[in-house]
């Protein structure tokens, strides 16, 4: 494979806005977000609770909740076709075939009346024309490499009477079952025990390394991180506030969050009673300051501007090391110059 | 699931003494002789209804009797119709078929009309046809049966004239002849539609319900992630699920629509075991109105045995 066809984006998200219709009126969850996936990289999202990674995975998958949520702007360009623009039945063709997804929640993603084969094989019939008998060796297969035992009696099975972890290997296997390009996983070993969570992130990695294909992994777990990315992505309040390799931002974070993000990791060989915790709570979507940076009531760095000008997102340290933050000369709007001699008056 | 049934069944018999002694007391206490079917009301003598009544066994202490009748019923022996000088078992078993008939018309009806309309409204909720349906669903709840099956009679029978008013069968039509089912098609329809009124809207406001809350499920929403088409999800994913309960509704139905018939039936004066029922308390014949009660709780207690072998067919969740 050549450097350039490589380089080229699989996924590219431009200036992608949604949001939520809450008691009339129209709130963001997300805004203005930027990002690639390359092929066959693993990209990871981090960040607190409600910062907005779920909305922003299921708006690349078209599966907002309907009715009360909204693209309001943005493109989503996924192999340079804008999936935004696309109708349902569109979009049908690329879920669980170009895309697949799969969630945090494996004990209900599962429809609990219909079996295991057939929730299986309901994606290979969902995009080719496959009888039912190669159908189901395919899923048999599909369950051998995902690491179930005893495939052939599972199959026939109903996921309550499969473990947490054994149903979220069949999402597994439901979504590589047709080999997609991009895998989006959000949050997929957080129900789980722990060491269930580590055999299947092995399982991801094993399959992304002979799959070849690219994840978008969402995450609490920076352990995980580290194991796994590529690249990070750190969300928070609805915003990408910084974005690098992950050696890079494990050794050189720029943002005020990142750094408290990774405060917060417990570590074997500190003797510590206490956890890094970050003090208050990421604002709610109807209570977001219009202007100015959005963690600037948690942020110990945080100094007058921070609460007047908003940080945007800037090249900080070459290499496409990205940070929304104040302390960084390339983070200032564009018009703020007058301003800035303002203040400085 | 067949040892389920049986452990089940047997689990019934305590209940079925129970009913038969409660039944049993409350004919005692009805006024009059509950057992006098028997004497020759034309006879006051008093030596002769004494005679009558200790040939008769009414003499016994309360016991003896009780377990003679039970006894007499567990042979297939109900007793003696004192309006119609019959056996009470042919009395009932000439009724039986027109009300059954009425029930399953009415079960057909309700099940369509409930599926067509709660399929409709559970996917397309909060839009004017859902609204529309809501509406009178919520009539059909409210409304009390005998008020919509005057109503029904007024409009289709008396103004429009599309449905007779009364009966099961126009006379004087040859049995079993395509033009003497089809009257009593005709015949039925009105009652029938009336008698699952209730259950329709209740059914239909349940199924678009339970369709709108599965809708949010996880599992709709990764069977939409796997491409899983819009009709797909809506006609197999969901539906399989709303099913089961509704599925269940179907066991408590049998009793529902064989006591919800003694309005309907008399409203509409449709020949029936409802019908019979109310004669019977209004001429006092206690051997019928004893063993149609008896039926009536039967009909309970097997239609909940049903409800429950439902929910493991539909089911897989559960398993006996
Ligand atoms: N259905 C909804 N209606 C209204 N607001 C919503 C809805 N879903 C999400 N939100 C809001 O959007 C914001 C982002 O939520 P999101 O679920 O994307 O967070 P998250 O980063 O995935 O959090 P978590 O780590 O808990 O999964 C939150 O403030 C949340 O309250
Ligand atoms: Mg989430």
């Amino acid at each position: 494979m050549t450097y350039k066809q490589q380089e080229k984006d699989l996924l590219k998200v431009k200036k992608l806005h949604t949001g939520f219709y809450i008691e009339g009126k129209f709130h963001h969850a997300i805004e203005d977000i930027n990002l690639e996936v390359k092929p066959k990289e693993v990209v990871c999202v981090v960040g607190e609770s409600g910062c907005g990674k779920s909305v922003m995975s299921l708006s690349i998958m078209q599966l907002l909740p309907k009715g009360i949520s909204k693209i309001s702007d943005g493109e989503i360009l996924f192999n340079g076709e804008d999936l935004a623009k696309k109708t349902e039945k569109e979009m049908n063709k690329v879920r669980g075939r170009d895309i697949a997804m799969i969630f945090q929640e494996p004990m209900t993603a599962l429809n609990p009346v219909f079996t295991i084969g057939y929730q299986l094989q309901e994606v290979l019939f969902n995009h080719s024309n496959i009888n039912k008998k190669d159908a189901r060796k395919r899923a048999i297969e599909l369950l051998r490499e995902v690491g179930i035992p005893r495939a052939e009696k599972i199959i026939d099975e109903y996921p309550h009477q499969l473990s947490g972890g054994m149903r979220q290997r069949v999402m597994i296997a439901i979504a590589i079952a047709l080999h997609p390009k991009l895998l989006i996983a959000d949050e997929p070993t957080t129900a789980l025990d722990v060491t269930v969570q580590a055999q299947i992130l092995e399982l991801l990695k094993d399959i992304q390394e002979k799959e070849d294909m690219a994840i978008m992994l969402i995450t609490h777990d920076l352990g995980v991180v580290a194991d796994i990315a590529d690249r990070v992505i750190v969300m928070y309040a609805g915003q990408i506030v910084e974005e690098a390799k992950v050696v890079d931002l494990f050794t050189k974070p720029k943002h005020p969050y990142t750094e408290a993000l990774l405060k917060s990791i417990p570590r074997m060989e500190e003797v510590t009673d206490k956890l890094n915790t970050i003090q208050g709570v990421v604002p709610p979507i109807t209570n977001m300051p219009e202007v100015g940076c959005r963690f600037v009531d948690r942020c110990h760095k945080a100094f007058d501007s921070c609460k007047k000008v908003s940080p945007q997102l800037g090249n900080v340290n070459g290499d496409q090391h990205l940070a929304r933050c104040l302390l960084y000369e390339k983070c200032y709007p564009s018009d703020y110059s007058e301003e800035k001699e303002e203040i400085s008056l | 699931m067949i040892s389920y049934t049986l452990r089940r069944l047997l689990g019934m018999i305590p209940l079925l003494i129970l009913i038969s002694i409660v039944v049993f007391s409350l004919a005692k206490l009805m006024p009059g002789d509950p057992f006098s079917g028997e004497i020759d009301p034309n006879n006051t003598s008093v030596e002769y209804i004494e005679e009558m009544r200790e040939n008769l066994g009414y003499n016994d202490p309360i016991p003896v009797q009780y377990q003679r009748w039970v006894t007499n019923l567990a042979q297939g022996d109900l007793g003696k119709s004192t309006t119609y000088k019959k056996p009470v078992m042919d009395v009932i078993l000439e009724r039986l078929p027109n009300t059954i008939f009425l029930a399953i018309t009415s079960l057909i009806i309700t099940y369509i009309l409930a599926f067509t309309l709660g399929m409709y409204s559970g996917r397309k909720p909060y839009t004017l046809g859902d609204n529309v349906i809501a509406t009178f669903n919520y009539g059909g709840i409210a409304i009390p049966q005998y008020i919509i099956a005057i109503v029904a009679i007024y409009f289709f029978s008396f103004k429009l004239g599309w449905f007779p008013s009364n009966g099961s069968i126009t006379p004087g039509l040859e049995q079993g002849t395509w033009e003497f089912w089809m009257d009593r098609i005709h015949h039925v329809v009105l009652p029938a539609m009336t008698l699952g009124l209730f259950s329709t809207a209740s059914y239909t406001q349940f199924l678009r319900n339970d369709i709108v809350q599965n809708s949010q499920m996880d599992y709709v929403r990764s069977a939409r992630a796997r491409g899983t088409s819009e009709s797909a999800i809506y006609n197999k994913h969901i539906l399989r699920n709303s099913i089961i309960p509704l599925v269940t509704f179907f066991g408590f139905d049998l009793a529902t629509l064989i006591g919800g018939a003694i309005i309907t039936e008399t409203i509409f004066t449709y020949p029936g075991i409802g019908m019979l029922f109310i004669n019977a308390i209004d001429t006092r014949d206690y051997a019928v109105v004893m063993s149609l009660t008896l039926l009536f709780s039967f009909l309970t207690l097997f239609g909940n045995l049903i409800a429950d072998l439902l929910y493991g067919v539909v089911d897989p969740r559960i398993r006996y």
